[in-house]
């Protein structure tokens, strides 16, 4: 396995490595492996001049305030880094530099950290493959002939091809966690308003979340408690005082909800989930069945809530004020012709949903509802973390599909089954590799997720690092 | 779902659309909106029907000024498509006889 940052951040301190050497292996390995992964869209050369900078400033004894120090990253190219391209993988930003820095960037800077390049992902985030990007699909390095999942495909196949120890990603619906586990990596999607949305591309607005994809649960911790915090610029943020105390414990009671992996969930993936049950059990914990009917059901609400807020977010993209702009004779004609040949197919189908939800005559009973079934949704999984302590669920229905596989768009969706009522009521979810299953003779990773009450992000962590680092 | 529906939607939604678009979104949303519409038999059975923001509050800040002047205007300018001077070029949007 390859350093992770935790194993980086000890080789500076002890001088047998420096950020120069790392920030170069980097280049290096994403220049002999990237034309075939597309897993960058766009490179950073210069990284290697920051490198150089960070390594003379460790030479001095200086930046112990800073935790990312020297480490490299690569971040999911829907979140604005000033002065680089900032494509969400879409046409209609094909050529648009970011004015801004997004405040997780901000963030990520101050504390040393040094971009090496953007990633690929489905267009705007919309999708659970990277097939749907304007620059063409990502591969698996682990099985070149499978996807690495979605949306954030290109963070989690530059952290696999072991190009950089980490990346940052976004979930909006298991965008984040699906990938991850496709990867065999460590993914984390934080409490809704634990990470500021600021200089993030909108997808679903009271959904969306940027999180870490890593090797171990130890780095996820580390760049999660950096980007996290209260922001002036994102009114949604939260202050740890917002939601109760979650206090970490020695054991804890898992809750599987009951009937929920009856159907769809291959059998295989089933098989190492029980397997890991049973390693939970003997590590001391207990394992019952929890009752979520909604749970279950989640997916058709999301599809909803989604598709409404999408419609709404990708409403700016007007070829007047920035990105691709198509001629016509008037001002309606330019709007329908930029959009029309800007935007890929699966930001169109959901353009038109949305619109469908919303319009008079439907909205109470598509988007109305969806907001009941959501409003009981949190009220049912209050009730469950009432008895359990945390919710334990397989990340996704299966390992990693084959390019092309999946032609269907609702099956596409159907992927989210597991993801999905996380982002819906706004909980804390952490992936991890539970175990392989093989295909085709190859043996793909496929991750387990656990899910903890709002504000649970540090019990995740402290249980992640007991579960699975700790026996890595 | 119809054709004529999609061609409205996309109306709605400033959207062209080509004509094979067009038939294979009327297909594909019918199967998605018939799934999604699930909600309404789930949804029936519930006794709270106020849709609620969750546990936040309105976030205000002081009405004042917070970046320098020009600090985003050339940057910003540099994006934008079609420019004049220091303005946008846009359409007319009121169309005189």
């Amino acid at each position: 396995m390859p350093d992770t940052i935790t194993e980086l951040k000890k080789k500076y301190s002890s001088g047998e490595l420096t950020p120069t050497e790392v920030v170069e292996k980097a280049l290096a390995t994403i220049a002999k492996m990237n034309t075939d992964i597309n897993a960058f869209l766009d490179v950073y050369k210069d990284a290697l001049e920051e490198a150089k900078a960070a390594t003379e400033k460790l030479a001095r004894g200086e930046g112990v305030d800073q935790p990312l120090l020297g480490i490299p990253l690569a971040i999911k190219n829907n979140i604005l880094i000033k002065g680089r391209r900032a494509t969400g993988a879409s046409k209609i930003l094909e050529n648009y530099t970011a004015t801004y820095d997004a405040t997780v960037i901000a963030r990520l800077k101050a504390a040393g950290a040094i971009f090496v390049g953007s990633t690929n992902m489905d267009e705007f985030a919309m999708g659970g493959s990277t097939e749907n990007s304007a620059f063409g699909p990502t591969k698996n390095p682990l099985d070149t002939k499978r996807v690495p999942g979605g949306s954030s495909g290109g963070s989690a196949a530059a952290v696999a091809m072991a190009a950089v120890p980490a990346a940052l990603g976004t979930d909006t619906g298991g965008s984040i966690r699906q990938p991850a586990s496709f990867c065999g990596l460590v993914g984390f999607k934080p409490t809704y308003g634990a990470v500021s949305r600021y200089g993030l591309m909108a997808m679903g607005s009271s959904l969306d979340q940027a999180g870490p994809l890593t090797n171990c649960v130890a780095d996820a911790e580390l760049i999660h408690n950096v980007i996290a915090g209260p922001d002036s610029l994102d009114a949604t943020t939260i202050t740890p005082d917002t939601y109760g105390a979650v206090p970490a414990k020695d054991t804890y009671t898992f809750g599987i909800p009951k009937g929920f992996l009856s159907e769809g969930v291959d059998p295989d993936v089933l098989a190492t989930f029980m397997a890991h049950v049973e390693l939970l059990k003997s590590l001391g914990h207990q394992v019952v069945e929890v009752d979520l009917p909604l749970f279950e059901q989640g997916l058709a609400a999301y599809y909803i809530v989604v598709q409404a807020e999408i419609s709404s977010n990708v409403a700016r993209y007007d070829g007047m004020r920035y990105g691709l702009s198509m001629p016509g004779e008037n001002l309606l004609e330019v709007y329908e012709k930029t959009r029309a040949a800007g935007f890929g197919p699966e930001v169109k189908r959901r353009i038109l949903l949305g619109t469908y939800v919303l319009s008079s005559g439907y909205y109470d009973a598509y988007y109305g509802k969806a907001q009941q079934v959501r409003n009981m949704m949190r009220d049912e999984l209050k009730a469950a973390f009432e008895t359990v302590d945390i919710i334990l669920t397989p990340t996704a229905p299966t390992p990693a599909f084959k390019i092309g596989e999946q032609e269907d768009p609702l099956a596409m969706y159907k992927q989210d089954i597991f993801t999905v009522p996380v982002n819906l009521t706004g909980v804390p979810a952490l992936t991890f590799p539970m175990g392989r299953v093989e295909r085709d003779g190859v043996s793909l990773p496929v991750g387990v997720q656990y899910i903890a009450p709002h504000g649970g992000d540090a019990r995740l962590f402290s249980l992640g690092k007991k579960v699975y680092d700790e026996r890595l | 779902m119809t054709k004529e529906e999609i061609i409205h939607l996309a109306a709605l939604a400033r959207l062209e659309l080509t004509p094979a678009e067009i038939e294979k979104f009327t297909k594909e949303l019918s199967a998605i909106l018939s799934y999604v519409g699930t909600v309404q038999t789930l949804a029936e059975s519930a006794a709270d029907t106020t849709p609620r923001l969750g546990d936040r509050f309105n976030v205000l800040r002081t009405d004042a000024v917070t970046n320098e002047p020009e600090q985003y205007t050339k940057d910003i300018l540099a994006e934008m498509p079609q420019t004049e001077g220091r303005y946008m070029v846009v359409k007319k949007i009121l169309q005189t006889e």
